[in-house]
């Protein structure tokens, strides 16, 4: 009954979501202003609707309810209660669902926060994400319904796919989506303004907190994805150019070139037509992720779904979207005015090289992804692109723009001083070049060319406070006034200068755990001990036992240092009991802060009482994770600025206009 | 549906095989032959496998793809040797960095000619934006405001 009941809901969802599409727009025809107003109230009944018939699959889970074809495919009676949980949407037709309801729930936020929006402006994003609702809502019922049952029941599931019975998968979707999905805001707004033909500095001040929003949450979500894949694929590895990460990966870029540009034009009203596109294509990117994951056009680890029939849904979703937005954009674009002038060398010169890098690397990902199949669709011929090819696009690309990161700051709005802002960078980039040589040197077999890519990343931590050290002034002000200043800035520059920080610590990562990291694979039996990277490893044991739903062996190692014992690890390896699918639990121990060791138990060896253990020394590694980390909070803590929070706008131009009213200089942002 | 289930299996299968590396037996006594069969097996591909190179996978054509390659080491192949004695059994599809050929133009192209165009669109934008500003003074009026702005500036920093 209650599974019918949610089935039911997401039905209301779909005819709701419809009239949120259509009523608000005919109200912007004919400037019906009762017809404007009922968008938002619409807008949060399509959202709660489908939060029921999220909650009603969610309770078929909690109940293994096998008479849901559904849960019958991704449960099982003995699976611990979390991943029950999480199994919701641990497969296609459940992940879709979480897709439309978070596509609903940030409907609803804008509704609920757009109070001082200008009614015609939220209408018309209401509506346009109605638009988009319905087209996923149509999606689901019509080639992935959750709720269809079985007759007769069976006894028992087939359990979730054994990887993704982890803790990780309970927060990287949801991550993902929210981040994903967000963008479909700056979609609206951006749709809303060309259907409109206005935009201003104040839209661009709306979108921004929702560019952010996304940011944060696909930030954390690729993140997590990454130490996921990490610690569960029991190889060691952080990224693997694979195409679903690329998926990820290429919203995130783009979004991250449009946080940027969306600042130049709220505050210099330039690049609003740039701005609009990216918005446009930053939720482009997303759907198109949602298409290559879901549609299984290219198999990959995470592609647990495969059906043509939903791929050439979601491809006429796309083309739709995609397509319509980018016909409205070309008729409309022409109508929009650019404001603000400025100089190549100035802030805004500066973030627009952030752009056409970001946007090059974008496409060159993009490119990456796709040509396998460009050049079997023309000639028949398969080939592949893996990471070597992405490493040697896309890593070339990222040099030069992580150098020029520190300059950004430091440049002044519409003309800036490069030689200035160097003589600030000077102590930086000394500093950067010693600690990099030091590192060089003590790691006496480094490469010369890895020596530059530790100043590179030690570079961008330190120039990352150039800015606000600068705004300090400690050396003209004294530290206790320069201290006050300190605390005075406003939150965005903290939040500019610690997500750049963040960059930096993940590239020193990346940079440390490629240069310096060390493995081995050999033979042991219990009872033996091995020594590795400046470490002694003791195989204490080998036990097989009996988890809820699978059977393990458990090896249990000893790591320890001239003798000071560093820690135990527990490598196991699984097999499930419903798919009969073996998986590894890679056994970790972190070293320091910030380095790990790694170990995962590989085949027996036949005739032996021997087995296969690999040991991996990841030093730094885990400072990739701590940078995203940095990188999500800075932007949480710019979100929290007077600036963004929704209100403040108009308190703050007041106060502005206040200020340029008796005179005095605006100081410089 | 029912005929896709056996093929999702297999894919899962294939998806979630513990990616386990090279084996122990299959080690060189030569580190640095093995040294170069581990480079070049990090940029073939394993051909059953979802985007991993046969370093990374423990599928069986993995191994014995790893075996051959040392096996063409050991008979004194260079490293390309062995790279193109792999592509003509197996075609271009092992390879992970695909070849510069002219197939590949667009592949290899893209991020020179989207930095380029991009580079130069941004450029004439820049110049026409300041051309179309060129000969505009300020006004008087403008002026006397921009110079008591600055005044007042430094009399505020002094």
């Amino acid at each position: 009954m209650i599974v019918e009941l949610g089935h039911y809901a997401l039905v209301l969802g779909l005819a709701l979501s419809l009239a949120q599409m259509v009523v608000p727009m005919i109200g912007l025809r004919t400037n019906d202003a009762r017809m404007l107003a009922v968008a938002p109230s619409l807008t949060v009944a399509t959202f709660l609707v489908i939060a029921v018939s999220f909650a009603a699959l969610t309770w078929a889970y909690v109940t293994s309810d096998f008479s849901v074809r559904n849960v019958w495919a991704n449960s099982f009676s003995d699976k611990p209660m979390i991943f029950k949980i999480t199994g919701v949407w641990g497969n296609h037709e459940g992940s879709m669902l979480l897709w439309i309801l978070t596509l609903a729930l940030f409907g609803a936020l804008v509704a609920f926060f757009g109070g001082n929006l200008p009614s015609r402006l939220k209408a018309a994003v209401l509506s346009v994400q109605g638009s988009v609702t319905v087209a996923f809502a149509l999606f689901i019922l019509l080639t992935s319904n959750p709720f269809e049952r079985l007759s007769p029941p069976p006894l028992e599931g087939r359990d979730l796919n054994p990887i993704l019975q982890d803790i990780g998968l309970a927060i990287h979707p949801p991550l993902l989506y929210l981040g994903y999905v967000g963008f479909s805001i700056c979609f609206s707004f951006a749709v809303a303004a060309l259907i409109e033909g206005r935009i201003d500095a104040a839209w661009a001040r709306w979108v921004r907190p929702w560019t952010l929003v996304s940011w944060v949450f696909l930030t954390a979500g690729i993140s997590m994805g990454s130490y996921w894949a990490y610690y569960e694929l029991g190889w060691g590895g952080w990224w693997f150019w694979d195409p679903v990460e690329n998926a990820s990966f290429m919203p995130w870029l783009i979004g991250t070139a449009l946080l940027h540009s969306a600042l130049v034009m709220e505050k210099r009203e330039a690049m609003k037509v740039w701005t609009i596109l990216l918005a446009i294509l930053a939720f482009s990117f997303s759907l198109l992720g949602t298409f290559l994951v879901r549609s299984g056009v290219l198999t990959s680890v995470h592609s647990f779904a495969t059906d043509p029939e939903r791929g050439l849904f979601i491809l006429m979703i796309l083309v739709f979207f995609i397509g319509g937005s980018l016909i409205l954009f070309a008729l409309r674009a022409g109508t929009l005015r650019n404001g603000g002038m400025f100089h190549p060398v100035s802030r805004e010169g500066a973030l627009v090289l952030n752009n056409l890098f970001l946007t090059t690397a974008t496409a060159t990902v993009l490119v990456g992804t796709l040509y396998p199949l460009l050049v079997e669709a023309v000639s028949g011929e398969k080939i592949s692109v893996g990471a070597p090819y992405f490493n040697y696009t896309f890593i070339p690309l990222m040099i030069p723009l992580l150098m020029a990161v520190p300059f950004g700051p430091l440049l002044a709005w519409k003309r800036g001083n490069l030689a200035a802002a160097a003589e600030r960078l000077w102590l930086t980039a000394a500093i950067s070049l010693v600690a990099a040589l030091a590192i060089a040197w003590l790691v006496y077999d480094a490469p010369i060319l890895s020596a530059f890519a530790y100043a590179l990343a030690f570079w961008l931590i330190i120039g990352s406070f150039a800015d606000v050290w600068q705004k300090a002034g400690f050396a003209k002000n004294g530290w206790s006034k320069g201290w006050a200043r300190l605390k005075g800035l406003p939150r965005a520059n903290w939040g500019t200068a610690l997500a750049h920080a963040g960059l930096g610590i993940t590239t020193l990562g990346i940079v440390g755990v490629t240069t310096l990291e060390d493995e081995t694979v050999l033979r042991m039996t219990p009872g033996d001990t091995t020594s590795f990277a400046g470490y002694d490893v003791a195989f204490n044991s080998l036990t097989p036992g009996k988890g809820p739903n699978f059977t393990y062996d458990k090896g249990i190692f000893t790591i320890s240092r001239d003798g000071r014992v560093i820690g135990t690890v527990e490598p196991e390896k699984r097999v499930y009991v419903a798919s009969r699918m073996p998986t590894t639990e890679a056994g970790i121990q972190t070293v320091g802060l910030f380095s790990q060791y790694y170990l995962a138990l590989g085949d027996a060896v036949e005739g032996s009482e021997d087995i296969v253990v690999r040991i991996w020394w990841k030093p730094w590694v885990t400072l990739i994770w701590y940078g995203t980390v940095v990188m999500v909070a800075a932007g949480l803590i710019s979100l929290s600025d007077r600036r963004l929070r929704i209100g403040a706008p108009v308190a703050a131009r007041r106060r502005r206009e206040a200020a340029l009213a008796a005179a005095k200089p605006e100081p410089a942002e | 549906m029912r005929a896709l289930l056996p093929a999702l299996i297999v894919a899962l299968g294939l998806a979630t095989a513990p990616a386990h590396a090279v084996n122990p037996d299959e080690i060189l006594d030569d580190p640095a032959l093995e040294e170069r069969a581990r480079d070049i097996s990090a940029g073939l591909r394993c051909m059953v496998c979802q985007n991993q190179s046969i370093d990374d996978s423990d599928a069986e054509l993995a191994r014995d793809l790893r075996v051959l390659v040392r096996d063409r080491l050991v008979a004194g192949d260079t490293n390309d040797e062995v790279v193109a004695y792999v592509v003509d059994r197996y075609g271009e599809f092992v390879l992970l960095r695909p070849t510069l050929s002219a197939r590949n133009a667009l592949l290899w192209g893209t991020p020179i000619i989207i930095l380029l165009l991009g580079g130069t669109a941004a450029f004439m934008f820049g110049r026409r934006q300041s051309q179309s500003r060129v000969g505009e003074a300020l006004s008087a009026e403008e002026q006397a405001r921009v110079a008591k702005i600055l005044d007042e500036g430094e009399r505020r920093d002094g």
